[in-house]
């Protein structure tokens, strides 16, 4: 496994597809999988519970 | 200067403070699942009706500690050894920062040893779930707070571990798909910890007097969103195992690196809204949100999650026929190993937590029919074949692996862990199926007593449900057998087991030196890529490769699709609601 | 070991994918498409459905309704406890209180009737978990729920508690019963 099996000589193509990209971006992909639930589970869920009304009697 | 060794077996380069911080953490998380697993059976044994073993108090305050024990300490304290091993092993990187890990490891065992004080206390017996304006000990959620802070320094350890590896350029290309899988848990672990710890701080102050009110419902939401994405971080994590041990034992390549990868991409956009399953029969949230939120946008983490149960069974099937194992649809699954632990455990974890964790999970998170499921001793039913038979068994065949990879040590008793998965398989099925069934009579889960004693009024369960109890119970003693053996072989292997190479054994991880020779400060090779010829050569146009593992698949629809309907079909003969 | 190595291709992402994936990718999204609108579907034609209406509400002032309710409609007691037992008119608005460790009060409802069932806990989460119908709801403190519900068969009904509420949480019962 040590040598090194010319990886370089690979093709590199060149226009690599965005959703690659956005696969290889840690950070990115951190942003999203927080943000997602923090949207639509969490302030949504907050804003739902918080317009129940009073009971009216 | 960074030290590594590589392993003579598998050719994995270790960073020698990253190994000794998977053991360590590896090591804690097996001492967790052992008192869990005591736990456990104390637990079974009382709801076990003709035993009835503990009286109520004690039950709840055991059964507080099994849940937090098994669920959270083990489950946590092992997902940061495979963080580690995929951020630093498999990128043969060195680990960035190991001082703060130790920091979170330290931070999490005292964070552990505080709260499972205050359950033994005796007066936090809330269940892990700890609903307010029920009221345990302010270190009960104290220790919870450190113990997810240490988690979440781990969780950053390995988010720069993936940067250092890419700024050393220890890879090419993208990083492996195992470590992919991880990152995916990785990021889970953090949205779940930040929600965790939105909660928990104010409910520790909250009990400390500094608070005077928490809403309910609202803590209801904002703790599910740690309780439940808590679990994803399994899925994802042990999804990523089910991968790493296909590749080690049958050097299976993943079928499209694409489609897997997509798949783990559509976990991280949606998995965490199923949060939203514990909530479907509570008050005043809405129609559009349930519907949402719990089919995690029209299921399309369950489409991800369907995915994986055929590609990495299909990467196994092809590996196998390439092998020459051709024969019918099934010779490769035939003549796998089944006795070897590392690869039954997998298989096992795979098709359990397919078929009987999954399919239950998806139809019980179904909003209308959470109405006949929630709350009911099912709920345990579901989730001791997610979460025990899946992950836990998946973790069972990993440290299998490691115990010569990484702790260099020879397992003991061999015999015994052929035997050991099926063991635990077959006592915690019985667990997860027996429950299940209770639950759809009606039977409470954290219910001390199905007979009703002390109360005027009355109530018989149908003698079924006592007889299905009674079937669970013999079960759990069996499923606690075998997880006991699994204790057993794994510490008495680190102890006793015969080393395989002096340098590394366990009194290494505890600080005390012994000879490196083999560690050296030579930074170990640059990562190749796979090879690229193997790409073509198993990947025929014509598409099929794995036809055993795609009929496997449409056993699992089948099943998948008749279940559901079978419960929409109770359904509809209870009351209207509406 | 090509899962624990970097893919062979750079642009793995242009790899074209086999049938055998794209099939049961197709057949799994159709599934889960079907999945998800069965709960719509049910919204609209089924008849067991939870619904939002919910309300704030303080212990006291639900307990006075409960309290109300009782004085009007109550048609005997039972138990040493002398627990009520509340006999409402159809389509009323029927309260059910839960509380450390009990259902209160007792109710009797007729068959095919549509009640509105109000829920509240005036201490902690209690769970309403009806038996042997096996309807379960959660009851959460300070949050009242309202369900219309319809009794399609006669008989004997008991209420447990399936949210763990405590030392006696086993012992916390109620009864509904249902007439023709
Ligand atoms: C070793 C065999 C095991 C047996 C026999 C067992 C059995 C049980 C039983 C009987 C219950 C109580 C159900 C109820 O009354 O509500 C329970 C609860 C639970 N178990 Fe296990 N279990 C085992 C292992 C595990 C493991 C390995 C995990 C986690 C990885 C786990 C996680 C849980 C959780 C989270 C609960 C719920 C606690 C709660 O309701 O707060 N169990 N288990
Ligand atoms: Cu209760
Ligand atoms: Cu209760």
């Amino acid at each position: 496994m040590a040598d090194e099996n010319n990886t370089d000589e690979r093709e590199e193509d060149e226009n690599i597809s965005p959703w690659q990209q956005m696969i290889d971006n840690p950070f990115l992909l951190l942003f999203i999988g927080v943000a997602m639930p923090t949207v639509f589970y969490t302030l949504w869920g907050v804003m739902e519970i918080a317009s129940i009304p009073v009971a009216p009697y | 200067m960074a030290q590594f060794r590589q392993c003579p077996d598998t050719g994995l380069f270790f960073h020698k403070e990253a190994e000794n911080l998977m053991k360590a953490n590896a090591v804690a998380g097996v001492v967790c699942l052992l008192i869990g697993g005591i736990l456990a059976l104390l637990v079974v044994l009382t709801r076990w009706p003709a035993i009835h073993l503990l009286p109520a108090d004690s039950f709840y305050m055991v059964l507080t500690a099994h849940g937090v024990c098994a669920l959270i300490f083990w489950m946590i304290f092992f997902e940061m050894a495979i963080l580690y091993f995929a951020g630093s092993t498999l990128l043969r990187s060195r680990l960035a920062t190991p001082r703060w890990a130790w920091a979170g490891f330290v931070m999490m065992v005292i964070g552990a040893v505080m709260t499972l004080a205050a359950i033994f206390g005796g007066k936090s017996s809330v269940m892990m779930t700890s609903y307010v304006p029920m009221r345990a000990e302010p270190h009960f959620y104290l220790g919870l707070v450190i113990f997810a802070v240490g988690a979440l320094i781990g969780c950053f350890v390995y988010l720069g571990t993936l940067v250092v590896a890419k700024n050393e350029k220890t890879y090419e290309g993208s990083v492996p798909l195992v470590t992919f899988g991880a990152t995916t848990a990785c990021i889970i672990a953090i949205f779940t910890i930040a929600s965790g710890a939105e909660i928990l701080i104010p409910t520790y102050l909250w009990s400390i007097g500094y608070i005077s009110h928490i809403d309910p419902a609202m803590y209801r939401l904002i703790w599910w969103a740690l309780g439940h994405s808590s679990q994803q971080i399994n899925v994802a994590a042990h999804v990523a195992v089910w991968y790493l041990i296909a590749g080690v034992i049958f050097g299976a390549r993943p079928m499209s690196e694409k489609v897997s990868r997509a798949a783990y991409l559509l976990y991280i956009f949606f998995l965490q809204l199923a949060s939203a399953h514990h909530l479907l029969t509570d008050p005043g949230l809405s129609v559009e949100w349930k519907l949402f939120n719990t089919s995690y946008a029209m299921y399309l983490a369950v489409l991800a999650s369907m995915i994986h149960g055929l590609t990495v069974p299909g990467a196994i099937e092809v590996a196998q026929r390439k092998k020459g194992l051709t024969n019918g649809a099934f010779e490769w699954l035939r003549k796998a190993p089944w006795g070897n632990p590392v690869f039954s455990s997998m298989f096992i974890s795979l098709v359990g937590f397919g078929f009987l964790g999954g399919i239950s999970g998806v139809v019980m998170g179904t909003e209308q029919i959470s109405i006949i499921i929630h709350n009911t001793i099912y709920v345990p039913g579901h989730f001791h074949a997610t979460v025990v038979i899946g992950t836990t068994m998946a973790w069972m065949g990993l440290t299998y692996l490691l115990i010569p990879v990484l702790f260099r040590r020879k397992m003991i008793f061999p015999q015994a862990a052929k035997l050991q998965p099926y063991i635990f398989a077959l006592g915690m099925s019985m667990v997860a199926v027996f429950h299940m069934a209770a639950g759809t009579l009606g039977v409470a889960r954290r219910h001390w007593d199905m007979g009703f004693a002390g109360n005027p009024l009355g109530f018989e369960y149908p003698a079924t449900a006592y007889l299905l109890m009674g079937i669970a119970g013999i079960g759990g003693v069996i499923g606690v057998i075998g997880g006991a053996l699994f204790c057993v072989i794994a510490v008495g292997s680190l102890v006793f087991g015969e080393k395989l190479q002096k340098e590394a054994g366990l009194l290494q991880s505890f600080g005390v030196p012994l000879a490196d020779s083999a560690y050296t400060n030579e930074k170990p090779a640059r990562l190749p890529m796979a090879p690229a010829e193997a790409v073509e050569a198993d990947h025929g146009e014509s598409g099929f490769e794995a036809p055993g593992t795609f009929i496997l698949a449409m056993v699992l629809l089948v099943s998948f699709v008749i279940y559901y309907f079978i419960n929409w079909k109770y359904l509809s003969e209870v009351w209207g609601i509406s | 070991m090509t899962s624990l190595l970097p893919p062979a291709q750079k642009n793995w992402w242009a790899v074209p994918v086999g049938r055998q994936e794209i099939i049961w990718i197709a057949i799994a999204l159709v599934w889960c498409l079907i999945m998800f609108f069965m709960m719509p579907l049910w919204h609209m034609y089924g008849n067991q459905n939870i619904p939002t209406e919910a309300y704030k509400v303080t212990p006291a002032k639900y307990q006075a309704k409960v309290n109300e309710m009782i004085e009007k409609y109550k048609v005997r007691e039972e138990t040493a406890m002398k627990i009520p037992v509340v006999a409402p008119p159809d389509g009323a608005d029927v309260y059910l209180l839960a509380r450390l460790w009990q259902w209160y009060p007792m109710l009797e409802l007729k068959k095919d009737v549509t009640y509105r069932l109000h829920l509240n806990s005036i201490d902690w989460n209690h769970g309403f978990s009806l038996q042997p119908v096996n309807i379960n709801i959660q009851v959460v403190p300070g949050y009242e729920m309202v369900l219309n519900i319809t009794p399609n068969k006669a008989g004997e009904y008991t209420i447990v508690c399936n949210e763990y509420c405590g030392i006696m949480h086993h012992a916390m019962l109620g009864k509904i019963w249902v007439k023709e």
